[in-house]
Protein backbone atom coordinates (compact mmCIF):
# COMPACT_ATOMS: atom_id res chain seq x y z
CA UNK A 1 0.00 0.00 0.00
CA UNK A 2 2.88 2.35 0.78
CA UNK A 3 4.34 1.63 -2.64
CA UNK A 4 0.96 2.44 -4.18
CA UNK A 5 0.77 5.73 -2.29
CA UNK A 6 4.28 6.74 -3.36
CA UNK A 7 3.43 5.98 -6.98
CA UNK A 8 0.28 8.06 -6.70
CA UNK A 9 2.30 10.89 -5.16
CA UNK A 10 5.03 10.86 -7.78
CA UNK A 11 2.60 10.65 -10.68
CA UNK A 12 0.79 13.85 -9.79
CA UNK A 13 1.61 16.95 -11.73
CA UNK A 14 0.56 19.09 -8.74
CA UNK A 15 3.28 17.58 -6.55
CA UNK A 16 6.03 18.28 -9.04
CA UNK A 17 4.70 21.80 -9.52
CA UNK A 18 4.92 22.37 -5.75
CA UNK A 19 8.50 21.19 -5.69
CA UNK A 20 9.41 23.31 -8.70
CA UNK A 21 7.91 26.45 -7.16
CA UNK A 22 9.64 25.80 -3.84
CA UNK A 23 12.98 25.66 -5.62
CA UNK A 24 12.20 28.62 -7.84
CA UNK A 25 11.81 31.17 -5.03
CA UNK A 26 15.31 30.83 -3.51
CA UNK A 27 16.80 30.60 -6.99
CA UNK A 28 15.12 33.88 -7.92
CA UNK A 29 16.37 35.54 -4.72
CA UNK A 30 19.87 34.26 -5.42
CA UNK A 31 19.85 35.64 -8.94
CA UNK A 32 18.55 39.03 -7.72
CA UNK A 33 21.26 39.25 -5.08
CA UNK A 34 23.96 38.30 -7.55
CA UNK A 35 22.76 40.67 -10.25
CA UNK A 36 22.10 43.74 -8.12
CA UNK A 37 24.78 43.14 -5.54
CA UNK A 38 22.52 44.81 -2.97
CA UNK A 39 23.04 42.82 0.18
CA UNK A 40 20.56 42.99 3.04
CA UNK A 41 22.13 44.30 6.19
CA UNK A 42 22.90 41.62 8.79
CA UNK A 43 19.76 40.93 10.77
CA UNK A 44 17.47 42.12 7.98
CA UNK A 45 15.99 40.09 5.16
CA UNK A 46 15.97 36.35 5.59
CA UNK A 47 18.31 34.50 7.91
CA UNK A 48 21.78 34.00 6.49
CA UNK A 49 21.06 36.20 3.49
CA UNK A 50 23.68 38.75 4.37
CA UNK A 51 26.30 36.03 4.74
CA UNK A 52 25.53 34.29 1.51
CA UNK A 53 27.19 36.75 -0.75
CA UNK A 54 30.57 36.07 0.80
CA UNK A 55 30.09 32.30 0.71
CA UNK A 56 27.67 30.43 -1.55
CA UNK A 57 27.81 27.33 0.61
CA UNK A 58 25.53 29.02 3.13
CA UNK A 59 22.85 29.54 0.53
CA UNK A 60 21.02 26.25 1.23
CA UNK A 61 20.37 27.53 4.78
CA UNK A 62 19.23 30.87 3.41
CA UNK A 63 17.00 29.11 0.88
CA UNK A 64 15.34 27.05 3.62
CA UNK A 65 14.80 30.18 5.69
CA UNK A 66 13.10 31.80 2.69
CA UNK A 67 10.58 29.04 1.99
CA UNK A 68 9.94 28.08 5.61
CA UNK A 69 7.43 30.68 6.78
CA UNK A 70 4.88 30.56 3.95
CA UNK A 71 5.72 28.55 0.85
CA UNK A 72 6.59 25.27 2.48
CA UNK A 73 3.52 25.24 4.78
CA UNK A 74 1.25 25.99 1.80
CA UNK A 75 2.55 23.09 -0.28
CA UNK A 76 2.41 20.70 2.67
CA UNK A 77 -1.14 21.83 3.41
CA UNK A 78 -2.18 21.21 -0.19
CA UNK A 79 -0.69 17.72 -0.32
CA UNK A 80 -1.79 16.67 3.17
CA UNK A 81 -5.28 18.10 2.78
CA UNK A 82 -5.69 16.01 -0.34
CA UNK A 83 -4.79 12.68 1.28
CA UNK A 84 -8.16 11.30 2.36
CA UNK A 85 -10.51 14.04 1.16
CA UNK A 86 -9.06 13.83 -2.35
CA UNK A 87 -9.68 10.09 -2.52
CA UNK A 88 -13.18 10.67 -1.21
CA UNK A 89 -13.74 13.32 -3.87
CA UNK A 90 -12.70 11.09 -6.77
CA UNK A 91 -14.57 8.15 -5.23
CA UNK A 92 -11.47 5.97 -5.08
CA UNK A 93 -11.62 5.93 -1.27
CA UNK A 94 -14.50 3.46 -1.23
CA UNK A 95 -12.78 1.21 -3.74
CA UNK A 96 -9.57 1.20 -1.73
CA UNK A 97 -11.50 0.32 1.44
CA UNK A 98 -13.41 -2.57 -0.16
CA UNK A 99 -10.31 -3.92 -1.82
CA UNK A 100 -9.78 -4.18 1.20
CA UNK A 101 -7.16 -1.79 2.51
CA UNK A 102 -7.41 -1.54 6.30
CA UNK A 103 -8.29 1.95 7.46
CA UNK A 104 -5.28 2.21 9.77
CA UNK A 105 -3.04 0.94 7.02
CA UNK A 106 -4.41 3.53 4.62
CA UNK A 107 -3.76 6.33 7.12
CA UNK A 108 -0.21 5.14 7.79
CA UNK A 109 0.48 4.92 4.06
CA UNK A 110 -0.91 8.41 3.56
CA UNK A 111 1.17 9.84 6.39
CA UNK A 112 4.29 8.20 5.00
CA UNK A 113 3.61 9.57 1.55
CA UNK A 114 3.22 13.06 3.06
CA UNK A 115 6.50 12.47 4.92
CA UNK A 116 8.15 11.52 1.64
CA UNK A 117 6.77 14.69 0.08
CA UNK A 118 8.08 17.02 2.80
CA UNK A 119 11.47 15.31 2.98
CA UNK A 120 11.92 15.54 -0.78
CA UNK A 121 10.68 19.14 -0.75
CA UNK A 122 13.23 20.21 1.88
CA UNK A 123 15.92 18.17 0.15
CA UNK A 124 15.22 19.68 -3.26
CA UNK A 125 15.32 23.20 -1.83
CA UNK A 126 18.63 22.44 -0.12
CA UNK A 127 20.23 20.97 -3.22
CA UNK A 128 18.94 23.76 -5.43
CA UNK A 129 20.18 26.27 -2.84
CA UNK A 130 23.62 24.72 -2.85
CA UNK A 131 23.90 24.63 -6.61
CA UNK A 132 22.60 28.17 -7.05
CA UNK A 133 24.71 29.49 -4.17
CA UNK A 134 27.95 27.97 -5.32
CA UNK A 135 27.31 28.91 -8.94
CA UNK A 136 26.50 32.54 -8.11
CA UNK A 137 28.68 33.31 -5.09
CA UNK A 138 31.48 30.73 -5.21
CA UNK A 139 33.06 29.05 -2.20
CA UNK A 140 33.90 32.27 -0.41
CA UNK A 141 37.17 33.95 0.52
CA UNK A 142 38.08 31.28 3.06
CA UNK A 143 38.51 28.85 0.22
CA UNK A 144 41.44 30.81 -1.12
CA UNK A 145 42.89 31.54 2.32
CA UNK A 146 42.50 28.26 4.13
CA UNK A 147 42.28 26.09 1.06
CA UNK A 148 39.52 23.98 2.60
CA UNK A 149 36.54 26.14 1.77
CA UNK A 150 35.65 26.74 5.38
CA UNK A 151 32.54 28.70 6.34
CA UNK A 152 32.22 31.13 9.18
CA UNK A 153 29.55 29.98 11.61
CA UNK A 154 27.12 32.34 13.28
CA UNK A 155 29.35 32.23 16.33
CA UNK A 156 32.39 33.27 14.34
CA UNK A 157 34.29 29.99 14.36
CA UNK A 158 35.10 28.37 11.05
CA UNK A 159 33.21 25.26 9.93
CA UNK A 160 34.75 22.76 7.53
CA UNK A 161 32.64 21.70 4.54
CA UNK A 162 32.07 18.30 6.18
CA UNK A 163 30.75 19.91 9.35
CA UNK A 164 28.60 22.18 7.28
CA UNK A 165 27.19 19.22 5.32
CA UNK A 166 26.36 17.36 8.54
CA UNK A 167 24.62 20.41 9.96
CA UNK A 168 22.68 20.98 6.76
CA UNK A 169 21.59 17.34 6.77
CA UNK A 170 20.37 17.71 10.36
CA UNK A 171 18.53 20.86 9.34
CA UNK A 172 16.81 19.00 6.50
CA UNK A 173 15.67 16.32 8.93
CA UNK A 174 14.50 18.84 11.52
CA UNK A 175 12.52 20.95 9.06
CA UNK A 176 11.01 17.85 7.49
CA UNK A 177 9.78 16.91 10.97
CA UNK A 178 8.34 20.39 11.49
CA UNK A 179 6.50 20.13 8.18
CA UNK A 180 5.35 16.60 9.00
CA UNK A 181 3.49 18.14 11.92
CA UNK A 182 1.45 20.11 9.42
CA UNK A 183 1.16 16.99 7.30
CA UNK A 184 -0.31 14.98 10.17
CA UNK A 185 -2.72 17.80 11.05
CA UNK A 186 -3.68 17.98 7.36
CA UNK A 187 -4.32 14.24 7.37
CA UNK A 188 -6.60 14.65 10.37
CA UNK A 189 -8.51 17.52 8.77
CA UNK A 190 -8.70 15.49 5.59
CA UNK A 191 -10.61 12.73 7.39
CA UNK A 192 -13.12 15.31 8.64
CA UNK A 193 -14.23 16.61 5.26
CA UNK A 194 -14.66 15.51 1.68
CA UNK A 195 -13.17 18.77 0.45
CA UNK A 196 -9.37 18.80 0.02
CA UNK A 197 -9.45 22.58 -0.12
CA UNK A 198 -11.16 22.89 3.25
CA UNK A 199 -8.61 20.57 4.84
CA UNK A 200 -5.70 22.52 3.34
CA UNK A 201 -7.10 25.84 4.49
CA UNK A 202 -7.59 24.35 7.96
CA UNK A 203 -3.88 23.62 8.11
CA UNK A 204 -3.02 27.15 7.04
CA UNK A 205 -5.43 28.50 9.65
CA UNK A 206 -3.47 26.58 12.28
CA UNK A 207 -0.19 28.05 11.02
CA UNK A 208 -1.59 31.58 11.08
CA UNK A 209 -3.14 31.11 14.52
CA UNK A 210 0.13 29.85 15.87
CA UNK A 211 2.05 32.72 14.29
CA UNK A 212 -0.40 35.25 15.77
CA UNK A 213 -0.26 33.78 19.26
CA UNK A 214 3.51 33.42 19.28
CA UNK A 215 4.51 37.03 20.03
CA UNK A 216 1.55 37.52 22.38
CA UNK A 217 2.58 37.78 26.04
CA UNK A 218 -0.86 36.60 27.11
CA UNK A 219 -0.18 33.35 25.28
CA UNK A 220 3.11 32.78 27.06
CA UNK A 221 1.79 29.75 28.91
CA UNK A 222 1.11 27.79 25.73
CA UNK A 223 3.82 29.35 23.58
CA UNK A 224 6.12 26.39 24.03
CA UNK A 225 3.58 24.02 22.52
CA UNK A 226 2.62 26.07 19.48
CA UNK A 227 3.45 24.22 16.25
CA UNK A 228 5.47 27.10 14.81
CA UNK A 229 7.27 27.98 18.05
CA UNK A 230 10.40 25.99 17.28
CA UNK A 231 10.53 26.40 13.53
CA UNK A 232 13.59 28.63 13.70
CA UNK A 233 15.48 26.50 16.22
CA UNK A 234 17.50 24.97 13.39
CA UNK A 235 19.42 28.23 13.08
CA UNK A 236 21.27 27.08 16.22
CA UNK A 237 22.67 24.20 14.19
CA UNK A 238 24.89 26.73 12.44
CA UNK A 239 26.54 27.86 15.66
CA UNK A 240 29.78 26.39 16.90
CA UNK A 241 29.35 24.56 19.14
CA UNK A 242 25.77 23.64 18.28
CA UNK A 243 23.10 24.73 20.77
CA UNK A 244 21.05 21.56 20.98
CA UNK A 245 18.49 22.55 23.63
CA UNK A 246 16.05 24.35 21.40
CA UNK A 247 16.37 21.85 18.58
CA UNK A 248 15.78 18.93 20.93
CA UNK A 249 12.75 20.55 22.55
CA UNK A 250 11.44 21.54 19.14
CA UNK A 251 11.76 17.99 17.85
CA UNK A 252 9.91 16.70 20.90
CA UNK A 253 7.04 19.16 20.49
CA UNK A 254 6.77 18.44 16.76
CA UNK A 255 6.78 14.70 17.37
CA UNK A 256 4.06 15.18 19.95
CA UNK A 257 1.95 17.07 17.40
CA UNK A 258 2.45 14.34 14.82
CA UNK A 259 1.36 11.64 17.27
CA UNK A 260 -1.66 13.55 18.55
CA UNK A 261 -2.81 14.57 15.07
CA UNK A 262 -2.37 11.06 13.71
CA UNK A 263 -4.20 9.61 16.69
CA UNK A 264 -7.06 12.04 16.11
CA UNK A 265 -7.13 11.11 12.41
CA UNK A 266 -7.34 7.45 13.29
CA UNK A 267 -9.95 7.94 15.99
CA UNK A 268 -12.14 9.78 13.52
CA UNK A 269 -11.52 7.63 10.47
CA UNK A 270 -11.66 4.17 12.05
CA UNK A 271 -15.43 4.21 12.51
CA UNK A 272 -16.39 6.87 10.01
CA UNK A 273 -19.24 6.16 7.59
CA UNK A 274 -17.79 6.44 4.12
CA UNK A 275 -20.61 7.88 2.08
CA UNK A 276 -18.59 9.64 -0.59
CA UNK B 1 -28.27 -23.96 0.03
CA UNK B 2 -26.10 -21.52 1.96
CA UNK B 3 -26.69 -17.81 1.98
CA UNK B 4 -23.96 -15.43 0.86
CA UNK B 5 -25.68 -12.42 2.40
CA UNK B 6 -27.65 -12.50 5.64
CA UNK B 7 -28.75 -9.34 7.38
CA UNK B 8 -30.92 -9.23 10.44
CA UNK B 9 -32.72 -6.18 11.73
CA UNK B 10 -30.23 -4.06 9.81
CA UNK B 11 -30.88 -0.39 10.47
CA UNK B 12 -29.02 2.80 9.59
CA UNK B 13 -29.96 6.27 10.65
CA UNK B 14 -28.20 9.37 9.38
CA UNK B 15 -29.25 11.99 11.86
CA UNK B 16 -33.04 11.98 11.76
CA UNK B 17 -33.25 10.19 8.44
CA UNK B 18 -33.66 6.43 8.59
CA UNK B 19 -32.04 5.18 5.41
CA UNK B 20 -32.40 1.47 6.11
CA UNK B 21 -35.00 0.23 8.55
CA UNK B 22 -34.98 -3.21 10.15
CA UNK B 23 -33.89 -5.08 7.06
CA UNK B 24 -33.84 -8.88 7.06
CA UNK B 25 -32.35 -10.00 3.78
CA UNK B 26 -31.11 -13.37 2.64
CA UNK B 27 -29.39 -13.94 -0.67
CA UNK B 28 -28.78 -17.59 -1.48
CA UNK B 29 -25.47 -18.62 -3.05
CA UNK B 30 -25.40 -19.07 -6.78
CA UNK B 31 -28.36 -16.88 -7.68
CA UNK B 32 -28.59 -13.67 -9.62
CA UNK B 33 -30.27 -11.33 -7.20
CA UNK B 34 -31.84 -8.07 -8.30
CA UNK B 35 -32.35 -5.36 -5.71
CA UNK B 36 -35.01 -2.95 -6.87
CA UNK B 37 -36.47 0.18 -5.41
CA UNK B 38 -37.05 3.84 -6.13
CA UNK B 39 -34.29 6.40 -5.66
CA UNK B 40 -33.63 6.97 -1.99
CA UNK B 41 -35.14 3.65 -0.93
CA UNK B 42 -31.88 2.68 0.81
CA UNK B 43 -30.28 0.40 -1.80
CA UNK B 44 -26.92 2.14 -1.80
CA UNK B 45 -26.78 2.46 1.98
CA UNK B 46 -27.51 -1.26 2.21
CA UNK B 47 -24.70 -2.07 -0.22
CA UNK B 48 -22.33 0.18 1.73
CA UNK B 49 -23.23 -1.56 4.97
CA UNK B 50 -22.70 -4.96 3.40
CA UNK B 51 -19.20 -3.84 2.45
CA UNK B 52 -18.35 -2.25 5.79
CA UNK B 53 -18.14 1.29 4.41
CA UNK B 54 -21.07 2.43 6.54
CA UNK B 55 -21.54 1.14 10.06
CA UNK B 56 -25.04 -0.04 10.99
CA UNK B 57 -26.93 1.77 13.74
CA UNK B 58 -28.44 -1.55 14.70
CA UNK B 59 -28.50 -5.11 13.43
CA UNK B 60 -25.94 -7.41 11.87
CA UNK B 61 -24.50 -8.27 8.47
CA UNK B 62 -23.04 -11.60 7.45
CA UNK B 63 -21.18 -11.73 4.18
CA UNK B 64 -20.05 -15.11 2.85
CA UNK B 65 -20.71 -16.55 6.28
CA UNK B 66 -18.59 -14.10 8.26
CA UNK B 67 -19.71 -11.09 10.29
CA UNK B 68 -19.07 -7.67 8.77
CA UNK B 69 -17.32 -5.34 9.29
CA UNK B 70 -15.37 -7.38 11.88
CA UNK B 71 -14.10 -9.88 9.31
CA UNK B 72 -13.70 -7.41 6.46
CA UNK B 73 -10.06 -8.25 5.86
CA UNK B 74 -10.87 -11.93 5.33
CA UNK B 75 -14.15 -11.55 3.46
CA UNK B 76 -13.72 -8.58 1.13
CA UNK B 77 -10.96 -10.14 -1.02
CA UNK B 78 -13.60 -12.67 -2.08
CA UNK B 79 -16.06 -9.93 -3.07
CA UNK B 80 -16.06 -7.70 -6.13
CA UNK B 81 -17.99 -4.49 -5.69
CA UNK B 82 -19.15 -1.58 -7.77
CA UNK B 83 -20.56 1.03 -5.39
CA UNK B 84 -22.79 3.77 -6.80
CA UNK B 85 -20.52 4.64 -9.71
CA UNK B 86 -17.11 3.58 -10.91
CA UNK B 87 -14.17 5.71 -9.76
CA UNK B 88 -10.57 5.89 -10.83
CA UNK B 89 -7.53 8.11 -10.41
CA UNK B 90 -8.13 10.48 -13.32
CA UNK B 91 -4.50 11.23 -14.07
CA UNK B 92 -3.60 7.58 -14.67
CA UNK B 93 -4.50 5.21 -17.49
CA UNK B 94 -7.05 2.46 -17.00
CA UNK B 95 -4.49 -0.36 -16.78
CA UNK B 96 -2.35 1.71 -14.38
CA UNK B 97 -5.43 2.24 -12.21
CA UNK B 98 -6.13 -1.48 -12.06
CA UNK B 99 -2.50 -2.32 -11.30
CA UNK B 100 -2.43 0.12 -8.40
CA UNK B 101 -5.79 -1.07 -7.10
CA UNK B 102 -4.64 -4.64 -7.33
CA UNK B 103 -1.41 -3.81 -5.50
CA UNK B 104 -3.30 -1.83 -2.86
CA UNK B 105 -5.14 -4.90 -1.66
CA UNK B 106 -1.87 -6.31 -0.44
CA UNK B 107 -1.07 -9.97 -0.41
CA UNK B 108 -3.83 -12.44 -0.61
CA UNK B 109 -2.80 -15.40 1.45
CA UNK B 110 -4.10 -18.70 2.62
CA UNK B 111 -7.29 -18.95 0.62
CA UNK B 112 -8.27 -22.40 -0.42
CA UNK B 113 -9.06 -23.97 -3.75
CA UNK B 114 -6.14 -22.91 -5.92
CA UNK B 115 -7.37 -19.34 -5.85
CA UNK B 116 -4.85 -16.95 -7.23
CA UNK B 117 -2.59 -15.13 -4.87
CA UNK B 118 -1.32 -11.64 -5.50
CA UNK B 119 1.90 -12.95 -7.04
CA UNK B 120 4.53 -10.79 -8.65
CA UNK B 121 4.44 -7.97 -11.09
CA UNK B 122 3.99 -10.29 -14.05
CA UNK B 123 1.04 -12.10 -12.48
CA UNK B 124 -0.50 -8.71 -11.75
CA UNK B 125 -0.12 -7.51 -15.33
CA UNK B 126 -1.70 -10.72 -16.55
CA UNK B 127 -4.64 -10.38 -14.16
CA UNK B 128 -5.18 -6.77 -15.23
CA UNK B 129 -4.99 -7.67 -18.93
CA UNK B 130 -7.48 -10.51 -18.44
CA UNK B 131 -9.94 -8.34 -16.55
CA UNK B 132 -9.74 -5.63 -19.22
CA UNK B 133 -10.22 -8.26 -21.92
CA UNK B 134 -13.37 -9.55 -20.27
CA UNK B 135 -15.06 -6.15 -20.25
CA UNK B 136 -14.02 -5.30 -23.79
CA UNK B 137 -11.14 -2.93 -22.99
CA UNK B 138 -8.43 -5.40 -24.01
CA UNK B 139 -6.85 -3.06 -26.51
CA UNK B 140 -6.97 0.10 -24.43
CA UNK B 141 -4.22 2.70 -24.97
CA UNK B 142 -2.31 4.75 -22.42
CA UNK B 143 -4.57 7.79 -22.31
CA UNK B 144 -5.60 8.86 -18.80
CA UNK B 145 -8.98 7.91 -17.37
CA UNK B 146 -9.80 11.64 -17.38
CA UNK B 147 -10.31 11.26 -21.13
CA UNK B 148 -12.54 8.16 -20.90
CA UNK B 149 -16.19 8.17 -21.87
CA UNK B 150 -18.83 7.26 -19.31
CA UNK B 151 -19.21 3.82 -20.84
CA UNK B 152 -15.46 3.18 -20.73
CA UNK B 153 -15.34 4.19 -17.07
CA UNK B 154 -18.18 1.81 -16.37
CA UNK B 155 -16.34 -1.02 -18.11
CA UNK B 156 -13.18 -0.18 -16.20
CA UNK B 157 -15.15 -0.26 -12.94
CA UNK B 158 -16.52 -3.70 -13.78
CA UNK B 159 -13.02 -4.88 -14.71
CA UNK B 160 -11.81 -3.78 -11.27
CA UNK B 161 -14.40 -6.00 -9.60
CA UNK B 162 -13.17 -9.02 -11.56
CA UNK B 163 -9.49 -8.78 -10.61
CA UNK B 164 -9.70 -11.34 -7.85
CA UNK B 165 -12.19 -13.82 -9.31
CA UNK B 166 -14.78 -12.96 -6.68
CA UNK B 167 -17.28 -15.43 -5.24
CA UNK B 168 -19.75 -12.62 -4.85
CA UNK B 169 -20.28 -9.63 -7.09
CA UNK B 170 -22.11 -6.63 -5.64
CA UNK B 171 -22.96 -4.27 -8.45
CA UNK B 172 -24.73 -0.96 -8.12
CA UNK B 173 -26.18 0.16 -11.49
CA UNK B 174 -23.56 -1.70 -13.53
CA UNK B 175 -24.91 -0.72 -16.95
CA UNK B 176 -25.15 2.99 -16.26
CA UNK B 177 -23.83 4.93 -19.25
CA UNK B 178 -23.52 1.92 -21.54
CA UNK B 179 -25.15 1.75 -24.96
CA UNK B 180 -27.56 -1.12 -25.78
CA UNK B 181 -24.76 -3.28 -27.14
CA UNK B 182 -22.65 -2.61 -24.05
CA UNK B 183 -25.58 -3.47 -21.79
CA UNK B 184 -26.02 -6.72 -23.64
CA UNK B 185 -22.30 -7.53 -23.32
CA UNK B 186 -22.33 -6.86 -19.60
CA UNK B 187 -25.43 -9.01 -19.17
CA UNK B 188 -23.79 -11.89 -21.01
CA UNK B 189 -20.64 -11.46 -18.94
CA UNK B 190 -22.60 -11.55 -15.68
CA UNK B 191 -24.56 -14.62 -16.75
CA UNK B 192 -21.32 -16.38 -17.71
CA UNK B 193 -19.73 -15.49 -14.36
CA UNK B 194 -22.84 -16.66 -12.55
CA UNK B 195 -22.83 -19.96 -14.38
CA UNK B 196 -19.22 -20.39 -13.35
CA UNK B 197 -20.31 -20.11 -9.71
CA UNK B 198 -20.29 -16.41 -8.84
CA UNK B 199 -23.29 -15.07 -7.00
CA UNK B 200 -24.36 -11.80 -8.60
CA UNK B 201 -26.21 -9.14 -6.65
CA UNK B 202 -27.35 -6.25 -8.75
CA UNK B 203 -28.99 -3.13 -7.49
CA UNK B 204 -30.83 -1.11 -10.06
CA UNK B 205 -33.84 1.00 -10.69
CA UNK B 206 -34.02 -0.26 -14.26
CA UNK B 207 -36.71 -2.91 -14.10
CA UNK B 208 -36.05 -4.31 -17.55
CA UNK B 209 -32.42 -4.78 -16.57
CA UNK B 210 -33.33 -6.87 -13.56
CA UNK B 211 -36.11 -8.67 -15.39
CA UNK B 212 -33.74 -9.87 -18.08
CA UNK B 213 -30.85 -10.84 -15.85
CA UNK B 214 -31.96 -11.88 -12.41
CA UNK B 215 -33.44 -15.07 -11.05
CA UNK B 216 -34.47 -13.61 -7.73
CA UNK B 217 -35.75 -10.16 -6.84
CA UNK B 218 -35.88 -8.06 -3.71
CA UNK B 219 -37.84 -4.82 -3.63
CA UNK B 220 -36.99 -2.01 -1.21
CA UNK B 221 -39.12 0.96 -0.35
CA UNK B 222 -38.52 3.57 2.31
CA UNK B 223 -35.60 1.62 3.78
CA UNK B 224 -37.60 -1.57 4.18
CA UNK B 225 -37.56 -4.76 2.20
CA UNK B 226 -41.12 -5.10 0.98
CA UNK B 227 -40.69 -8.26 -1.06
CA UNK B 228 -38.23 -11.00 -1.92
CA UNK B 229 -39.19 -13.76 -4.29
CA UNK B 230 -38.13 -15.75 -7.30
CA UNK B 231 -38.69 -13.77 -10.46
CA UNK B 232 -40.55 -16.72 -11.99
CA UNK B 233 -43.02 -16.74 -9.09
CA UNK B 234 -43.64 -13.00 -9.42
CA UNK B 235 -44.33 -13.38 -13.06
CA UNK B 236 -46.60 -16.40 -12.68
CA UNK B 237 -49.73 -16.38 -14.88
CA UNK B 238 -52.51 -14.26 -13.42
CA UNK B 239 -55.27 -16.66 -14.42
CA UNK B 240 -56.40 -14.51 -17.31
CA UNK B 241 -55.86 -14.92 -21.01
CA UNK B 242 -55.40 -11.99 -23.37
CA UNK B 243 -57.30 -12.40 -26.61
CA UNK B 244 -56.90 -10.04 -29.54
CA UNK B 245 -59.56 -10.45 -32.14
CA UNK B 246 -61.20 -8.52 -34.96
CA UNK B 247 -64.59 -9.70 -33.61
CA UNK B 248 -64.63 -8.76 -29.95
CA UNK B 249 -68.41 -8.60 -29.78
CA UNK B 250 -68.69 -12.23 -30.89
CA UNK B 251 -66.25 -13.30 -28.19
CA UNK B 252 -68.15 -11.45 -25.50
CA UNK B 253 -71.34 -13.14 -26.66
CA UNK B 254 -69.73 -16.58 -26.64
CA UNK B 255 -67.90 -16.33 -23.33
CA UNK B 256 -70.53 -14.44 -21.42
CA UNK B 257 -69.38 -13.73 -17.88
CA UNK B 258 -65.79 -14.92 -18.45
CA UNK B 259 -64.65 -11.68 -20.06
CA UNK B 260 -63.17 -9.57 -17.31
CA UNK B 261 -62.24 -6.54 -19.29
CA UNK B 262 -62.36 -5.17 -22.77
CA UNK B 263 -59.87 -2.66 -24.26
CA UNK B 264 -60.87 -2.12 -27.88
CA UNK B 265 -60.06 -5.38 -29.65
CA UNK B 266 -58.17 -6.88 -26.71
CA UNK B 267 -60.14 -8.89 -24.20
CA UNK B 268 -59.07 -10.24 -20.81
CA UNK B 269 -60.71 -13.61 -20.36
CA UNK B 270 -60.77 -15.46 -17.03
CA UNK B 271 -59.44 -18.89 -17.90
CA UNK B 272 -56.78 -21.24 -16.56
CA UNK B 273 -56.70 -23.19 -19.83
CA UNK B 274 -55.55 -21.04 -22.78
CA UNK B 275 -55.40 -24.04 -25.13
CA UNK B 276 -58.99 -25.03 -24.35
CA UNK B 277 -60.12 -21.44 -24.77
CA UNK B 278 -58.40 -21.29 -28.15
CA UNK B 279 -60.14 -24.48 -29.29
CA UNK B 280 -63.49 -23.09 -28.20
CA UNK B 281 -63.04 -19.86 -30.10
CA UNK B 282 -61.93 -21.69 -33.26
CA UNK B 283 -64.89 -24.05 -32.97
CA UNK B 284 -67.23 -21.06 -32.85
CA UNK B 285 -65.59 -19.73 -36.00
CA UNK B 286 -64.20 -16.61 -34.28
CA UNK B 287 -61.02 -15.18 -35.80
CA UNK B 288 -58.20 -14.65 -33.31
CA UNK B 289 -55.14 -12.53 -34.00
CA UNK B 290 -53.35 -13.18 -30.71
CA UNK B 291 -53.95 -15.33 -27.69
CA UNK B 292 -51.62 -15.54 -24.68
CA UNK B 293 -51.79 -16.16 -20.95
CA UNK B 294 -51.42 -12.90 -19.03
CA UNK B 295 -48.30 -12.41 -16.87
CA UNK B 296 -47.78 -9.63 -14.43
CA UNK B 297 -44.82 -7.53 -15.45
CA UNK B 298 -42.16 -6.75 -12.90
CA UNK B 299 -43.05 -3.12 -13.36
CA UNK B 300 -46.61 -3.71 -12.16
CA UNK B 301 -45.34 -5.67 -9.16
CA UNK B 302 -42.91 -2.96 -8.16
CA UNK B 303 -45.26 -0.05 -8.74
CA UNK B 304 -47.88 -1.73 -6.57
CA UNK B 305 -45.39 -2.22 -3.76
CA UNK B 306 -43.49 1.03 -3.69
CA UNK B 307 -44.29 4.70 -3.22
CA UNK B 308 -42.76 7.56 -5.11
CA UNK B 309 -39.01 7.96 -4.97
CA UNK B 310 -37.42 10.15 -2.35
CA UNK B 311 -36.25 12.46 -5.14
CA UNK B 312 -39.82 13.57 -5.68
CA UNK B 313 -41.09 16.17 -3.25
CA UNK B 314 -44.69 17.07 -3.83
CA UNK B 315 -46.40 20.02 -2.28
CA UNK B 316 -49.28 19.13 -0.01
CA UNK B 317 -52.57 19.57 -1.83
CA UNK B 318 -54.17 22.86 -0.93
CA UNK B 319 -57.86 23.25 -0.31
CA UNK B 320 -59.32 26.27 -2.01
CA UNK B 321 -62.82 27.46 -1.83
Amino acid sequence: MIGVELQLLLRRRRVWLCWALLCALPAAVGVLLAVTDIVPAPGRGGNFLSAVVSNGQLFPAAALALVLPVFLPITVAIVAGDTIAGEAGTGTLRYLLVRPVGRLRLLVAKLLSVAAFVLLAVLFVTVTGYLVGVALFGFGPDATLGGTGGVTSLSGAVLTPTELAARTATTVGYLALCMLTLGAVGLFFSTLTDSPLAAALGVLALVVTSAVLLPLDAAAAIRFYLPTAHWLAWVDLYRAPILWTDVREGAQVQLGWVLVAFGAAWANFATKDVTS
Amino acid sequence: MTDVIVTSDLTKRFGRVTAVDGLDLRVPAGCRFGLLGPNGSGKTTLVRMLLGLVHPTRGTVELLGAPMPAQAAAVLPRVGALVESPAAWPQLSGPANLRLLDAAGGRRTGTAGGRRTAGGRRARSRRVAEALQRVGLGDIDRRPVRAYSLGMRQRLGIAATLLREPELLLLDEPTNGLDPRGINEVRELLVALNEAGTTVVLSSHLLSEVEQLCTRVGVMDGGRLVLTDELAALRAPTGRVLVRTPDPAAVVALLDGQVARRDGDVLQVRSLDPAGLNARLVEAGIRVTELAPQHRSLEQVVLELTGTGADRVDAAPQDRP
